[in-house]
């Protein structure tokens, strides 16, 4: 807790304070309350000049508290930048062709001389020494150190795996990396400047709040400079400690010091989710996404096709067409085999799970296009229905008249039916039944699209299948719509479409062929394990690869807009009880009768002032962990949404005042001299 | 309690009227200033002052023609005043002095009407008909032409800043809007028996003996104007309250029925001007609400007549006409101060001290209630800008306005108009407040006083030119003061806005959807109006207390 109170007193300086108009007048404030102090102390001035620098601490506490939670991460960031010795491949830069760079000769180079452009080869027990992408070869890379996974990741040359981090190290084998970045502009750099929040500026939205807190300020100033001569006139003595007093409180303390540190927190929710973003423009514009374009494989659905029904055929028993697959499935290790006996064992059908004695595995080939299972007397196939049509043909056998319906609807709903046949001793084979094999849409995905369409966001599947097969994951997964047969074309020509009508698009990719969109759409997530080319395109990284993620990322930004308009409410409506508090107080020597406004019935004039600055203070500590935490949100249509906030910081807002400079009044009128 | 029938009648009469008449007043504003076509008589006009009316100007340049136009109306009306005594129908009224020249030009071509003059001892007719009257139309004019202008901002998309044309605006706002309706309204007044000639005053002998002089004059036709442009100068120094221009109680509720006609129905030509009514509907809503609170409190506490006097008197009768009343003095009152119009029937300083607090409020409000002809639209939809912008945060998205985003500029803009007025009125009121000069003027002093002073800067600062009275105003430091304040108080809230609605039209439009703020429902109505009493409240509470709420306590 003390290094956020060092940082928070070095930031109380002038010149930090410059971007904070708010604080600025509060620590004017207070320089005028000591000097008055000074000049005529009382318990009354020492404590209300301790209470106005209080506030100007709290208010950079706030600031320091959100940048120290950064500060841990970026230091053991820092240990991957340590130079090593890189062994760069002379001349390889200009070497149009690749291929046998291992074997060219290498000179050793410290890592933080190599610029983009440069080739070096990394071998095992290696750390890679900069940000770049594999020419040749193929390596397990630990990527922990950046991702937080410990799981080591596959690098190759080309298709979409390609991108390695600098810092990270290499398990096995040997590759050659030609570099991307130039030094200090390192993936690794930029998410210690993120995490730091040293290079954070101002996002658009912020500065338009900035300035309407600004421009409440000047009102304020305005207010109670003029309020001197109107005192004056009603025979007030006017008190520049009461009116420095007062101006503190009037003025948008509590949004003035909490609104960077929202702006910063808001960036850590999202690394702590292992998202990085590249600036705070783009988490923004998060929150304003009207249109999410999602890939279908490894977001809607898990990527491969799983059992989701047996279908017997000819009276066969639903048992037996179970007992068939599973047999066949058993040693089966392909995510569709071990599917079909978790389907089994779901329905409560398995018989014995084990390979019985003597029996032969039917491997898999592309020209059977058949897998199955041997055993004594009993063979057992399953396959796409031509190639199992074929062996039943073989046998002498016919298949079922009922299969090809079966087949057909399978497919045409978007599924691959797999045709379970068997043959017993020399019998002619005959069909059991179809396994229908589908895309499975994973667990609460049709739920969060419903958030989704609450929140006024509409959702696109991207997919490669052929229209028939996208329609039904579209309508299972609920979707507003699909682009099949999509190519990275179709994408950026939907993206541009959607722009043109005024929509912001976010989508996630990984590949090259992604990194045009990612770069057109307003919000673009790149895979961590997608190339450098798509890293660079995007607007924020996934470290965890997690393509839903990009559904999080737009409830940060939401989190992050509703935040800032939930305290400058708040912040707002805590000024009426203020008056009420001040103004009898103030007046109330010259207008006995203004009494009547102490509607709090505060114990004396300077408890009721005093009270009301402490407040001020200590509203905003109350309220740093909310601005880091961000406000509880839940996807709904913004009437509600708006409902809710207003009567939660607006109406409360109005409330908690009273309360809590009452509370304060009951403790402060004990003190003596007050 | 039985003067409460005769009220409740007066308002439902009103009510009735306005809702019969304010829909299809508001289709005709959104087709006057949406039409393509030019009548004969406009075409006439625009070949003689030489302008394009097919050109859509920028707003710079729509903004650069409000300020030309308007300040050679000033040095008009300054030399007018400057040099009557040469000039025909003069009824040998003597020149003005400078300082009092300049403030009644700038008076009138803010559509403040503040007069520091008694009309019929100091200007002749000429002065009269074709310097203010003419201004009446005009100022009422160049008002609704901004708010046209910032709605045009708003409903256009990616036009380059361009907002339309001021010249088309000004002559249809004139004469296809102001003058039909005057010429009625002045029929209608003359049949209630509002005076309306060209004679010299004539002199009569008085009951007592004595003898009195009765100026007559083009009484109707200016009452009409200044009741329907929200103006507020009168003919006679009384104002409404004179029984040549408001006779009974019948033609003081067709001059508040005339007062209140254009700001609602400007209200729901919004909605229509932007293509989705129930936006103009929600606009109507919120100055309904502020309108009708400012009626009732107001009613309420002239009838209640909280105070020793009144109670002692029988009634808060004092400064109010017979043949109004407690109720038709307050319904008046409440609607001057609510537009920013000034006419008065009543003398508003001898209204009960909280009954001069609503009518203080209603002006600090920001002549939103429903204000003037066009500042009520355009002073109302900032506001709603600064109410987007906190509740468009709350809903999770960077505030956008019926598609339009307030970013980071616009936000400036707002800013600086929400600032203006204010820092005009108080900035004003203190100088008043701190000077031998200012305080040279007035007749009370203590919480009275401050509310005198406070009245006269206000109503200056807002455009509003009602006078609390009790307040000698007439000098070279109230007069350039006062002049300053409407100058500032109009114009640079006009540069805000058409610098706004340039910077909407420029813009391209954001569809709508269901995470989009909806600023057409009840909730965004009650937010609105709370922003208005809130950013208001904070900002005049302090010296409220110590001028009208001290004195009402008392």
């Amino acid at each position: 807790m003390t290094v956020p109170f060092r940082l928070a007193l070095a930031k109380m300086s002038p010149r930090e304070l410059i971007d904070n108009p708010v604080l600025l007048v509060v620590e004017v404030g207070a320089v005028v309350t000591t000097v008055a102090t000074v000049l005529d102390p009382s318990l009354f001035s020492v404590s209300i000049t301790l209470w106005l620098w209080l506030t100007v601490l709290f208010g950079t506490l706030a600031e320091a508290v959100a940048e120290g939670r950064g500060k841990a991460q970026a230091a053991s960031l820092r240990t991957l930048q340590q130079t090593t010795t890189a062994r760069r491949i002379a001349g390889a830069a200009d070497r149009v062709a690749t291929g046998g760079l291992m074997t060219l000769p290498v000179e050793e180079v410290p890592s933080g001389s190599l610029r983009a452009g440069d080739v070096v080869v990394v071998e095992a027990g290696e750390r890679i020494p900069g940000d770049g992408d594999v020419i040749e070869g193929v390596a397990t890379v630990d990527e922990s150190a950046v991702t937080g996974e410990s799981a080591p990741v596959i690098r190759e040359s080309g298709g979409d795996r390609c991108a390695v981090t600098g810092g990270t190290v290499v398990l096995s084998d040997r590759i050659v990396v030609r570099i991307t970045s130039d030094p200090g502009h390192s993936f690794v750099d930029r998410m210690i400047a993120l995490v730091e929040g040293s290079e954070r500026q101002k996002t658009p939205n912020e500065v338009a709040l900035n300035i309407l807190l600004l421009s409440l300020t000047a009102v304020f100033v305005l207010v109670v400079a003029t309020l001197w001569p109107f005192m004056d006139y009603s025979g007030i003595q006017p008190s520049v400690l009461v009116l420095a007093a007062l101006l503190v409180c009037l003025i948008p303390t509590t949004i003035g010091a909490l609104l960077s540190a929202i702006g910063i927190a808001g960036m850590d929710r999202l690394v702590r989710r292992n998202v990085l973003a590249m600036s705070g423009r783009a988490v923004e514009a998060a929150g304003d996404v009207d249109v999410l374009l999602l890939d279908k494989t490894g977001t809607i659905t898990y990527g491969n096709r799983q059992a989701a029904e047996l279908l017997p055929v000819d009276g066969v028993a639903l048992v037996r067409l179970a007992g068939a697959a599973q047999l066949s499935s058993l040693a089966d290790e392909t995510p569709e085999g071990r599917s079909i006996v978790d389907l089994v064992h779901a329905r409560g059908l398995a018989a014995d799970a084990t390979v019985p004695e003597g029996a032969v595995l039917v491997e898999f080939t592309a020209t059977t296009r058949m897998s199955g299972i041997d055993l004594p007397g009993r063979s057992i196939r399953k396959g796409a229905g031509s190639a199992v049509a074929t062996w039943i043909h073989g046998t002498g056998g016919q298949p079922a008249g009922e299969l090809d319906e079966i087949v057909e609807r399978i497919a045409s709903s978007g599924g691959t039916p797999l045709v379970v046949a068997e043959q017993v001793g020399d019998e002619p084979a005959r069909v059991l039944g179809v396994v229908h094999l589908k895309d499975v849409v994973k667990e609460g995905m049709r739920e969060r699209f419903d958030e989704m369409r609450a929140m006024g966001i509409r959702t696109v599947m991207i997919t490669g299948d052929n229209a028939l097969t996208a329609r039904a994951i579209a309508e299972e997964a609920g979707v507003d719509d699909y682009l099949a047969e999509a190519t990275p074309e179709d994408k950026m020509a939907l993206i541009l479409k959607e722009q043109e009508g005024g929509r912001l698009v976010a989508m996630c990719g990984d590949g090259t062929n992604d990194a045009p969109a990612l770069a057109q759409a307003d919000v673009g997530v790149a895979m961590n394990t997608g190339t450098s080319a798509a890293k660079e395109a995007g607007n924020m990284v996934d470290l965890d690869s997690d393509p839903t993620k990009l559904i999080d990322v737009v409830e940060i930004g939401k989190q992050l807009l509703i935040t800032r308009g939930a305290l400058t409410t708040f912040s707002v409506a805590n000024d009426i009880a203020k008056y009420f508090a001040i103004l009898p107080a103030m007046f109330v020597v010259a207008f006995p009768q203004l009494d009547v406004l102490n509607v709090m019935a505060l114990s004396s004039p300077e408890s009721a002032i005093l009270s009301a600055v402490v407040f001020n203070a200590l509203v905003i500590v109350a309220l740093i962990p909310l601005a880091l935490r961000g406000v509880a949100y839940k996807p709904a249509a913004a009437e509600v949404l708006l409902r809710h906030n207003i009567l939660v910081y607006g109406v409360g807002g109005l409330i908690a005042p009273f309360v809590g400079i009452k509370v304060l009044d009951l403790v402060i009128s004990l003190l003596p001299g007050i | 309690m039985s003067s409460l029938v005769p009220a409740l009648l007066q308002v439902a009469a009103l009510v009735a009227l306005l809702a019969l008449t304010v829909p299809p007043l508001a289709r005709y504003l959104a087709h006057v200033y949406s039409a393509p076509r030019h009548l004969a008589p406009e075409r006439v006009v625009y070949r003689a002052v030489g302008v394009d009316p097919d050109a859509d100007q920028h707003w710079r340049s729509y903004l650069t023609s409000v300020l030309g136009f308007s300040l050679v109306g000033v040095l008009a009306l300054y030399a007018f005043g400057r040099l009557q005594q040469h000039l025909p129908l003069s009824l040998a009224m003597e020149a003005l002095p400078a300082d009092g020249a300049f403030n009644t030009a700038v008076s009138f071509v803010t559509n403040t009407n503040w007069q520091w003059y008694s009309g019929e001892a100091a200007l002749g007719h000429l002065m009269q008909m074709t310097g203010l009257t003419v201004q009446n139309f005009v100022s009422a004019a160049v008002g609704m032409a901004v708010a046209v202008a910032l709605a045009r901002g708003l409903a256009r998309s990616g036009a380059q800043g361009r907002v339309g044309n001021f010249w088309v605006d000004l002559v249809r706002g004139v004469l296809r809007v102001l003058l039909p309706i005057s010429v009625l309204g002045a029929l209608v007044l003359v049949v209630l028996g509002v005076v309306q000639n060209f004679d010299a005053p004539q002199v009569v002998g008085t009951l007592a003996d004595g003898s009195q002089t009765l100026t007559g004059g083009p009484v109707a036709s200016q009452e009409v104007i200044k009741e329907l442009g929200t103006n507020g100068g009168g003919f006679y120094n009384a104002n409404s309250s004179h029984p040549f221009e408001n006779p009974s109680p019948l033609s003081n509720l067709v001059e508040v029925y005339l007062i209140l006609l254009i700001p609602l129905a400007m209200a729901l030509a919004f909605g229509r001007l932007v293509g989705d009514r129930r936006q103009g509907r929600a606009v109507l809503a919120v100055m309904s609400i502020l309108l009708a609170t400012s009626i009732g409190l107001l009613t309420w506490a002239e009838m209640a007549a909280p105070g020793a006097a009144p109670a002692a008197a029988g009634g808060a009768m004092e400064g109010k006409e017979v043949r109004f009343g407690e109720a038709g003095s307050a319904l008046f009152a409440a609607t001057t101060t609510g537009t920013s119009t000034g006419a008065v029937n009543s003398m508003h300083d001898s209204l009960t001290a909280p009954g001069g607090l609503v009518t203080l409020f209603n002006m600090q409000l920001g002549e939103i209630a429903p204000g003037g002809v066009g500042s009520g639209l355009y002073g109302m939809l900032m506001l709603a800008a600064v109410t987007v912008f906190l509740s468009g945060l709350m809903v999770g998205r960077t505030p956008e306005w019926l598609g339009k985003k307030i970013g980071q500029r616009e936000m400036v803009l707002v800013a600086l108009y929400v600032l203006a007025t204010p820092a005009v009125v108080l900035v004003g009121t203190a100088l008043a407040i701190s000077t031998d000069a200012g305080l040279a003027g007035q007749q009370e002093s203590g919480a009275h006083g401050l509310s005198e002073v406070l009245y006269a800067v206000t109503s200056a600062g807002n455009n509003n030119g009602s006078a609390f009275a009790g307040l000698t105003t007439g000098t070279p430091f109230y007069n350039t003061l006062l002049g300053v304040c409407m100058l500032a108080g109009l114009f640079l809230p006009i540069v805000f806005v058409l610098a706004l609605a340039g910077r909407f039209a420029a813009q391209h439009r954001v569809p709508a959807g269901a995470g989009t703020l909806p600023t057409h429902k009840p909730l965004f109505v009650i937010l609105l109006t709370g922003v208005a009493l809130v950013v208001v409240g904070l900002t005049f509470v302090p010296v409220l207390a110590l001028a009208p709420i001290a004195e009402a306590l008392q």
